[in-house]
């Protein structure tokens, strides 16, 4: 269940970078969650491009080769309409589940 | 989506690999170089880097895995998983099956043979330019629109017409084939055709030749052509037949060729063909009046049939202003062949085509009904699922998977029994015609495979589209509380099951008009008695029974000879017997009565040969005068007895009794004396009596074919041996045919009314059955979802006979609103079938109150089991379910 629910929750944070940042690379992905999250999250590699390519085939995110600013061949990744419904979606999810824990903490 | 990406990915294994190499050697360089920056050294920057991503063989394996293969897989594991569920559920599983196989099963079969019956083109030459050419009465009130032709009309419209690029004419026959080695006499159906016919329609013979003009004359010598089946049965196939003699009738007959195997024109009972003239008598080119053949025709290309017709028309104006002391008609008219050859069977065939696809519809809500009730049951697997990540249209699909799964397997079950029911039904329905058109072809599975796939997705989609519709936390929160059904689905579920009952209701309806009309036709009164009659056909072939004597006392031998049968209760002798068919007509006048203006139609009535125990044996009411007596013999035989009918039509208020006859086409000028009236009898059940003579049978002219009535004491059939072996007695070599008992005859007549009705009837059984198992589906699961509420409801005190109300209200509701619908449709629909009912109107209110009743009784025993059950709960039990 940990297993499952992080993985959901890392869809959100990738969609949601997507949706802040535009046109980003993994390595990108990985250092906004990080600095977005100030430093509180830390996206493992190992489940992220599983996770990316499994996006992509959803059809939530398109990928595309391009050079980054430092003269670099990189993979960047774009959010698709597809992504934006399933980020509306993940999130209100989320704001549910995290209403109701804490209102499962709060009861006395 | 992306399947076929996903197989296009299969089999680019290696430039992904390589591009998601590519990717995180990407990743890897700019951590490390964000590392050197923050000060480490290379070394040590591209080792933190790599080992951030644990082991790189697996991180690429998995995101390859995410990217390839994933789609076959799924679809595999949809499927497996799909198979997985289905067993889990077996009951549930094999009635669904069922249901499709025997639905999808019934609507190939009918549509395979309405197909080949009513589509498939003729197995002629150009079969769409051959039209059949009928002679028309202008204004006639009763009767067929398209009359038979008569010789003299054929030769004229060839002779004289230019828009066809031939005609050719045909007309029934029947010969008694004796063996030249003491094989058994048999009466065969024969067709004699003109020499040309073959050529118009573009036939050759598997053997020999066909036949050619200069054996089309009168006095030409006597040729034969046999059809595959006689030449297989009576010859053995044996090509030697070619150039050898037959007997027929006495005569010698050359047989010149073979007809394929495939030709069943126009039915597969005819045994050979002859010259159009070999049967004929002198004079019979110039008869204009003798209309007993079919003239089939082919466009001339280029030409229209309107102005090829128009042609004719024009012709046979001519002939019917030439001839107007004879019943020429004044008009002709054409349709397509294949009309022609199916417009019996075209009504039945769609009818019963509509009534399966009713059926089918109907499987298909109930499957659906099955599946909306088990997704509800796994609302919570659903839930999970969806909560573990699972997307909606992965539950779609995997909702869909089960569906096409059922249908599936019920669909190849279907096409096995849609085979065997084919056969069935090309042997159970007699007289279909072109039963020999129908196989199953490629064609045929691909419609079933269609029809699969259609019926799996109408019954998996709803269902599915349903079960996945709600977010997770909705799901949850009413899993959490049971004490109030899902009332969508809940609403789904009686809509379907309202549409389904419609159905059953119009289904229900045709099988009940049809079958009315089929029992009334079945026991019509057909003015003669049809309990314990046997009857059986002879023909007295002319080349022995040359005489008027020899005919005479043949017949008077054979009636006293069975007379004297122990259980024989009366005897007689006819050409026809009512019920039996239509059989010959003519014109006469009455010679006391002035002449008939010649523009006037002459007044035409049915004739037949009677003598003088038909009318006891048949239970024929004498009205007026007498019946024959034995004086009515040969020369003396000048006497005719006439049927109420004729008396009323022609004699008004008039005694007829003494009064004269003439019949030209009798070819004598005798004045034949009226002195008898008998009641009326109907050729045909469902058809309008006709003016009908009788002539005495001891007059020994006129017609040699003759039924003997037989009037038994008790079961007829068992008097057939006996009365045979009488006939064989007499002239061994005498065939005799058509041994059925008066009921049989009449059924013959009613045949594909029953038929049709039957198969109607088995269909709207078989839906009623699938409507009340959908609604005890409905009852039983609206009780389930609320056990809780019945039980808080229970222990609060309520009346278990107001729950029992509750819930059969709540199951009858869409039954009576199926039932209000299906009546209204129906009334509406059954207009379509009006021209198949027989004595019963579209809105039959007795067919319709019962059909009525039927449906309500039936659901109100469907509803009533668990509804009695939910009723009979132990609160304290109820509650604890939670």
């Amino acid at each position: 269940m940990a297993r499952n629910d992080l993985q959901g929750s890392l869809d959100l944070l990738v969609l949601k970078t997507l949706d802040q940042r535009g046109r980003l690379h993994g390595y990108g992905i990985v250092l906004h969650i990080q600095g977005a999250s100030d430093e509180l999250l830390q996206v493992e590699e190992g489940s992220l491009y599983p996770a990316l390519h499994r996006m992509e085939q959803s059809g939530w995110i398109t990928s595309e080769w391009a050079l980054t600013e430092t003269g670099r061949r990189g993979k960047y990744y774009r959010m698709t309409a597809a992504g934006s419904k399933q980020l509306r979606e993940a999130e209100a999810s989320f704001e549910q589940l995290v209403r109701g824990v804490r209102a499962m903490l709060r009861y006395a | 989506m992306g399947i076929l990406r996903r197989l296009g990915n299969l089999g680019r294994q290696k430039k992904l690999d390589a591009e998601i190499e590519a990717e995180l050697q990407s990743h890897i360089e700019m951590r490390s170089a964000d590392n050197i920056a923050a000060g480490m050294s290379p070394e040590e920057a591209w080792r933190k880097a790599r080992l951030r991503f644990g082991s790189p063989v697996l991180v690429k394996e998995t995101t390859a895995a995410a990217d390839a293969a994933l789609g076959l897989e799924r679809l595999w594991r949809d499927a497996h998983y799909g198979a997985r569920a289905l067993a889990r559920s077996a009951g549930f599983s094999a009635m669904a099956v069922g249901v499709m196989a025997l639905c999808l099963g019934a609507t190939t079969t009918l549509f395979n043979v309405a197909r080949c019956v009513l589509v498939e083109p003729l197995p002629f030459r150009d079969p769409s330019q051959l039209v059949m050419v009928y002679e028309h009465f202008r204004g006639a009130s009763s009767g067929s629109e398209y009359n038979q032709v008569s010789p003299a009309d054929y030769y004229d419209w060839r002779a004289r017409t230019h828009g066809f690029e031939d005609m050719a004419a045909w007309r029934d026959w029947q010969f008694n084939l004796s063996g030249g080695h003491g094989e058994m006499p048999e009466v065969v159906h024969a067709e004699a055709g003109t020499w040309n016919l073959f050529s118009v329609l573009g036939v050759q013979p598997a053997l020999g030749r066909t036949f050619a003009a200069s054996e089309d004359h009168l006095g030409a010598s006597r040729v034969a052509m046999l059809t595959w089946s006689l030449y297989q049965r009576r010859f053995g196939g044996d090509p030697a037949v070619i150039g050898k003699e037959i007997h027929m009738d006495g005569n010698a007959w050359t047989v010149v060729g073979v007809l394929p195997r495939w030709f069943s024109y126009p039915d597969a009972r005819v045994q050979l063909w002859v010259p159009y003239t070999s049967i004929a008598s002198p004079g019979f080119m110039q008869h204009h009046e003798d209309d007993q053949s079919f003239v089939v025709a082919r466009l001339r290309p280029g030409v229209s049939l309107a102005a090829a017709m128009s042609e004719v028309k024009a012709v046979q104006y001519r002939i019917h202003t030439e001839h107007l002391d004879q019943p020429v008609a004044g008009d002709a008219i054409s349709r397509p062949m294949l009309d022609d050859m199916v417009q019996e069977v075209k009504k039945p065939l769609l009818i019963l085509l509509s009534a399966v696809g009713c059926m089918l519809l109907i499987g298909c809500l109930n499957v659906a009904n099955l599946l909306v009730a088990r997704g509800t049951a796994r609302q919570r697997e659903t839930a999970i699922r969806d909560a573990l990540g699972a997307g909606r249209l992965a539950l779609i699909r995997q909702q869909l998977a089960e569906s096409v799964l059922l249908c599936g397997a019920g669909g190849s079950l279907g096409v096995l029994l849609s085979v065997a029911v084919t056969q069935w039904l090309i042997h159970a329905w007699r007289n279909l015609p072109r039963a020999e058109a129908i196989h199953t072809d490629a064609s045929v599975l691909a419609f079933a495979f269609g029809l699969m796939i259609v019926a799996g997705l109408l019954s998996g989609l709803l269902p599915a589209i349903l079960a996945a519709r709600k977010s997770t936390f909705a799901v949850l929160r009413d899993a959490a509380s049971t004490v109030r059904g899902s009332t969508s689905r809940t609403g789904l579920r009686t809509t379907l099951l309202t549409v389904e009952i419609a159905v059953t209701v119009v289904l229900l309806v045709a099988a009940g008009l049809l079958l009315k009309s089929f029992l009334l036709l079945r026991t019509t009164d057909v003015g003669a008695t049809t309990d314990n009659v046997l009857t059986m056909h002879y023909d007295l072939p002319k080349t022995v029974y040359d005489t008027p004597a020899k005919v005479v006392n043949f017949s008077q031998a054979l009636l006293e000879r069975v007379r004297h049968l122990p259980g024989v209760v009366a005897t007689g002798l006819g050409s026809v017997v009512p019920g039996a068919g239509y059989g010959d007509d003519d014109v006469f006048t009455i010679v006391e009565h002035p002449p008939l203006n010649p523009r006037q139609d002459m007044p035409d009535a049915l004739t037949r040969v009677a003598d003088l125990g038909y009318f006891h044996a048949l239970e024929i009411p004498l009205v007026h005068g007498r019946a024959f007596t034995p004086r009515d013999r040969l020369k003396h035989a000048n006497t005719v007895v006439i049927s109420k009918q004729l008396a009323e039509e022609y004699f008004r208020g008039e005694n007829p009794l003494g009064v004269h006859i003439k019949v030209p086409d009798w070819g004598d000028s005798t004045n034949y004396e009226v002195v008898g009236v008998v009641g009326d009898t109907l050729y045909q059940a469902g058809r309008p009596s006709k003016a009908t003579i009788y002539v005495p049978v001891l007059a020994g002219q006129l017609d040699r074919d003759y039924t003997l009535v037989v009037r038994t004491a008790s079961n007829p059939l068992a008097m057939s041996l006996p009365v045979q072996k009488e006939i064989a007695a007499l002239d061994p070599a005498l065939p005799v045919s058509n041994v059925l008992t008066m009921q049989q005859v009449l059924g013959q007549s009613a045949a594909t009314a029953s038929f049709s009705a039957t198969l109607v009837l088995a269909f709207a059984g078989l839906s009623l059955v699938l409507a009340a198992v959908g609604l005890f589906g409905v009852v039983s699961y609206m009780a389930a979802q609320r056990t809780t509420e019945i039980g808080v409801r229970l222990a609060l005190g309520a009346r278990r006979e107001r729950l029992l109300r509750l819930m059969m209200s709540d199951g009858l509701k869409p039954a009576v609103v199926g039932l209000t619908l299906g009546l209204v449709a129906s009334a509406g629909l059954t207009q379509l079938i009006r021209s198949m009912l027989y004595a019963t109107r579209p809105l039959d209110p007795a067919v319709f109150v019962l059909v009525a009743v039927t449906l309500f009784a039936v659901a109100v025993l469907a509803c009533a089991a668990p509804a009695w059950r939910a009723s009979r709960m132990d609160p304290m039990a109820a509650l604890r379910t939670e």
